[in-house]
């Protein structure tokens, strides 16, 4: 069964990156990519609804306009259920306490640890949508 | 009183390059990071490659199949230097974050002889894995009066790491030139003044040049071959005791004999810079 995931980052190279780490599985199909590069595209995908159904939002911090914990507050209000990960290069602890307040499920430093973040894809419920 | 003015112009330049360093670094984090991650794939894909068209390539004639394997592993080779480069980078950028992380760390009130034992084991571990025939006199003249400090535990265990690595590689230099005549040793010494805490490491290997002298605390300041040496291990270290602690870091040294360092860590300064003072 396919499901998707959706990646917001400013960094067009971003996609890129995910879509190679990814390829194996989006042959198979066990995960479908999607990207936004900023916070408002991201909210805008989203309520055009994603198909196959969505999983995980995975979101960097840093992003001119909306910023990521902005995002994720916004994301929380509209789907609570829905397991948001935010991915930055900056680990502060002000960051991460804010990431948990709004209710992040991961909070990872870049550059991603990609076999770690796919072992904690497996774990996420399927049916989250 | 010039002294104490040109030590605080001093204090201030290192303050302000430190900041400069971590903001470089921070730019230079992600960029460096795609560079890693693409190179990785890359090597990736081209394994790929070679299994989907070894069919193909072994249709081939001898010539065209040679020249084939020639360029793809160049290509490996290639990836593999980007990568091992790329890591060389992450690891400077690392160094140079340290900089910046301020004094977040926790103060705890610390018996600096044990940081000293963990740091000499640790930098003599570090040293051996490098090097399975480095060998060195370890002495320590640890005050046992000395009353516990408050410090962050973690910020002066890297300074003494850096100090006692320093220490090894300077007299292993010196072993080395030496073909096997030479005993070298690495004292530390620890000594309570009341107001302050000193630690001294001493080496007995290739000295510093006094025309290095000026420029040891500076960022990216490396005597060491291209690789080896971040140059950040002494800016870093020199942050630490004198912007975070409060303290003083001073070197001696006479080249071709030995090099001392002395740092000194008084009693006072959390309480002065946190306003809890009476």
């Amino acid at each position: 069964m396919s499901v998707s995931i959706l990646v917001v980052d400013d960094e067009p190279d971003v996609a890129d990156l995910f879509r190679q780490r990814f390829r194996r599985e989006a042959r198979q199909g066990t995960y479908l990519l999607h990207f936004a590069n900023t916070g408002e595209e991201a909210l805008d995908k989203l309520a055009g609804g994603i198909e196959p159904p969505l999983i995980v939002i995975l979101s960097d911090i840093n992003m001119p306009g909306m910023d990521g914990l902005a995002l994720l507050h916004e994301i929380k209000t509209r789907r609570p259920d829905l397991p948001v990960i935010m991915v930055t290069a900056y680990g502060d602890d002000e960051r991460r306490r804010r990431a948990t307040e709004y209710g992040a499920a991961e909070f990872f430093i870049k550059p991603v640890d990609f076999d770690f973040l796919k072992a904690q894809l497996r774990q996420l419920p399927s049916a989250a949508d | 009183m010039q002294a104490a003015q040109a030590s605080l112009l001093h204090a201030q330049k290192m303050a302000a390059l430190g900041q400069l360093t971590a903001g470089i670094a921070h730019e230079i984090k992600n960029p460096l990071n795609f560079v890693n991650n693409f190179a990785d794939l890359s090597a990736e894909l081209l394994d790929e490659l070679k299994e989907t068209t070894e069919p193909a390539v072994a249709a081939l004639d001898e010539e065209t199949r040679a020249e084939i394997d020639e360029i793809v592993q160049m290509l490996t080779g290639n990836l593999g230097k980007i990568a091992e480069h790329g890591r060389r980078a992450d690891g400077i950028v690392k160094n140079m974050l340290a900089h910046s992380r301020g004094s977040s760390g926790n103060w705890q009130s610390t018996d600096i002889n044990a940081l000293v034992e963990d740091a000499l084991n640790l930098a003599y571990h570090g040293a051996r894995a490098q090097d399975q025939s480095f060998n060195i006199t370890m002495e320590r003249h640890l005050d046992r009066q000395l009353a516990p400090i408050e410090v962050v535990p973690q910020d002066i265990t890297r300074v003494l790491l850096n100090l006692i690595s320093n220490g090894f590689y300077a007299a292993a230099e010196q072993s080395r030139d030496a073909n096997g005549a030479f005993r070298p040793v690495l004292k530390v010494t620890t000594c309570d003044l009341g107001e302050a805490v000193e630690v001294r490491v001493r080496d007995n290997g290739t000295g510093i040049p006094p025309e290095y002298r000026d420029r040891l605390f500076q960022p990216f300041f490396t005597t060491k071959p291209t690789g080896e040496g971040t140059g950040l291990g002494l800016s870093i270290s020199y942050d630490i005791v004198t912007q975070q602690h409060g303290g003083t870091i001073a070197v001696d040294s006479e080249a071709g004999a030995f090099t001392e360092f002395t740092i000194r860590l008084p009693r006072r300064h959390r309480r002065e810079t946190t306003g809890r003072a009476a």
